[in-house]
């Protein structure tokens, strides 16, 4: 079985689907539509990223690059985290950049969230794992992809 | 991270338990990125939070317990634009109470609370808070903690300050300990660019796309630029200055970009060439062409794609002095060739509420006036974040208004057109 392993934010264990999104993840674009209608869910909202767009991100582990756009996206983050309408797992290629380390550890500190952040992963990940697969993500950082 | 005795102290929770758990989110975020220490901010801060959206209950609650803790910021501070202008921007019964009662409910309230913990005065909303006018303008070297994406990469790459893509709640975090962790944009080793953009086009570029197509190809890269200087010439003019306020805004929201450099002009670029340029870098050639490529890729998310506009703004990131006056004659030769006296599709500019008064006070905001166009200092993408608004069709020449609501997207030329009814 295909694993990636990567730096632990926030530890966590996770299995279950994902979603792949192969370009920056817009936060705000995204999860504002669905966080601003107080949705039980949030469907993905960026119309310029068709990775995620009109798709389900409550509960799954979204597998991105980093998030990119409005400094409001720390702050998406732990609201939807104070809403129950996170996704599970955050998990990066890249190094995760300084909104979405925001996000985490304010949802961490703030509201008790207990979203998994782990980045680091490496570009690999966003080739090898496509949406609607099934991950297993476990404590120590390591992305298995389950046959 | 190394800490002095007194922030150690904080962190143990000697000046109170709220001073202490801002501390620890601050000293942790430092810590993921391996910062060396916390460096004092060394001017006035500024919130991307100006909205009183009811969802955002954790902002009001970590409000109350900065304020319970008797917490001001060292300086003032200023804040993105308010969401709501009904004096300005007119909305029907229906559009009234979604904005006032369900979306922005406890706008009141929060501005209440921003006032408690060191708001500069009622004038301190706009995105563009660097601008003159307004005077929270930061000087070269200055260690700040700011979030709203478009005034930090406006801070870092035209004036030289130094600051981070922080966000939302760590911009007051920051501002409130006056201490901000020192890594990536505080240090001189990451504010040398990774990437050269040649700009090769025919004619000064569209800011709003140059700085789309950037954004979207570096991600939160550091961009340097070569060409640029050859149309924007080498002095930081208020056109120059306007110019570049747009252009970071598109590559801020297209993309991350959190500072860039152009070649001749920006104040890093003209005191490193480039020496301020990494080993290893790679190359992004931009033409016509490619410009044309990016404007042709940005869907057209109305309903009927045909709509004739109800609405325009123009000011996504609040519009400066000179640009008031410049979109005034433009707005007024376009209603010559049209021949008519007023724009035909609803307008309405926006800038912030110190250069809007000193406007006012011109002969070009009487025309303005008798052009029909509307001027406000609202939020365009709040006002268009509302169901009802996302569901007409607003036309814009923002490219971040673009990014966030479904707002048409058209260069300054197209749309100067439409609203006067020009033939096109």
């Amino acid at each position: 079985m295909k694993s990636f392993k990567g730096r632990v934010i926030c530890k966590g264990n996770y299995e279950g689907e994902c979603v792949v999104s192969r370009q920056g993840l817009n936060t705000l674009a995204t999860f504002q539509k669905s966080a601003l209608m107080n949705k039980k869910k949030v469907i993905g909202s960026d119309q310029n990223n068709k990775d995620v767009y009109g798709k389900n991100l409550t509960g799954v582990a979204l597998i991105l690059p980093q998030t990119i756009g409005s400094t409001t996206g720390g702050l998406v983050i732990q609201t939807i985290c104070q809403m129950g309408i996170n996704p599970s797992a955050l998990l990066f290629s890249e190094e995760i950049d300084s909104l979405a380390a925001s996000g985490v550890i304010l949802a961490k500190n703030w509201e008790n969230s207990k979203i998994i952040a782990i980045d680091k992963l490496g570009p690999e990940i966003l080739k090898e794992i496509k949406t609607g697969d099934k991950i297993k993500v476990t404590e120590d950082g390591t992305v298995t992809v389950l046959e | 991270m190394k800490l002095t005795q007194e922030e150690q102290d904080i962190l143990n929770g000697k000046e109170g338990e709220t001073k202490a758990k801002i501390m620890q989110t601050v000293v942790e975020f430092g810590e993921l990125f391996g910062a060396s220490e916390l460096v004092p901010v060394t001017n006035c801060g500024h919130l991307v939070t100006s909205f009183g959206i009811g969802l955002l209950k954790p902002v009001y609650r970590i409000m109350d317990e900065i304020i319970n803790a008797g917490l001001k910021t060292p300086y003032p501070f200023t804040v993105d634009p308010r969401p709501i202008d009904y004096e300005n921007v007119k909305c029907n019964v229906l559009d009234k109470l979604i904005f006032s009662k369900i979306m922005y409910s406890k706008q009141k309230h929060y501005e209440e609370q921003l006032s408690k913990i060191g708001l500069k005065n009622k004038n301190a909303f706009t995105c563009t808070c660097y601008l003159n006018e307004v005077g929270n303008t930061p000087k070269f070297g200055d260690v700040l903690s700011w979030a709203e994406s478009s005034a930090v990469v406006f801070a870092n790459s035209v004036l030289g300050a130094r600051c981070n893509r922080n966000s939302g709640m760590l911009d007051i975090f920051g501002a409130l300990i006056g201490k901000v962790p020192k890594f990536g944009l505080l240090t001189d080793e990451g504010r040398k660019a990774n990437w050269v953009i040649e700009v090769k086009t025919s004619h000064l570029p569209e800011a709003q796309i140059l700085g789309s197509a950037i954004g979207m190809k570096v991600m939160e890269d550091v961009p340097y630029v070569v060409g640029l200087d050859k149309f924007l010439g080498e002095e930081l003019t208020d056109d120059v200055v306007s110019y570049l306020k747009d252009f970071g805004a598109a590559t801020a929201s297209n993309g991350a970009v959190g500072l860039y450099h152009i070649e001749n002009l920006t104040p890093e670029a003209k005191k490193f060439g480039k020496k301020i340029i990494n080993k290893n870098y790679k190359t992004y050639v931009i033409d016509d062409a490619e410009l044309e490529r990016v404007y042709k890729s940005y869907p057209v998310m109305w309903k009927d794609k045909n709509a004739k506009p109800t609405l325009c703004f123009i000011g996504c990131p609040h519009l400066s002095l000179s640009q008031l006056h410049a979109w005034t004659n433009k707005i007024e030769e376009n209603l010559k060739t049209s021949g008519k006296k007023k724009v035909c599709v609803r307008t309405v500019m926006t800038s912030a509420p110190d250069v809007k008064e000193k406007f006012m006070a011109s002969d070009d905001y009487k025309k303005l006036k008798k052009f029909g166009v509307n001027l406000s200092s609202i939020c365009p993408l709040m006002y268009t974040n509302n169901p009802i608004a996302g569901s007409k069709p607003i036309i814009t020449n923002s490219n971040k208004l673009r990014t966030y609501s479904k707002a048409r997207y058209y260069k300054d030329d197209d749309i100067v057109k439409i609203i006067c009814g020009v033939e096109r």
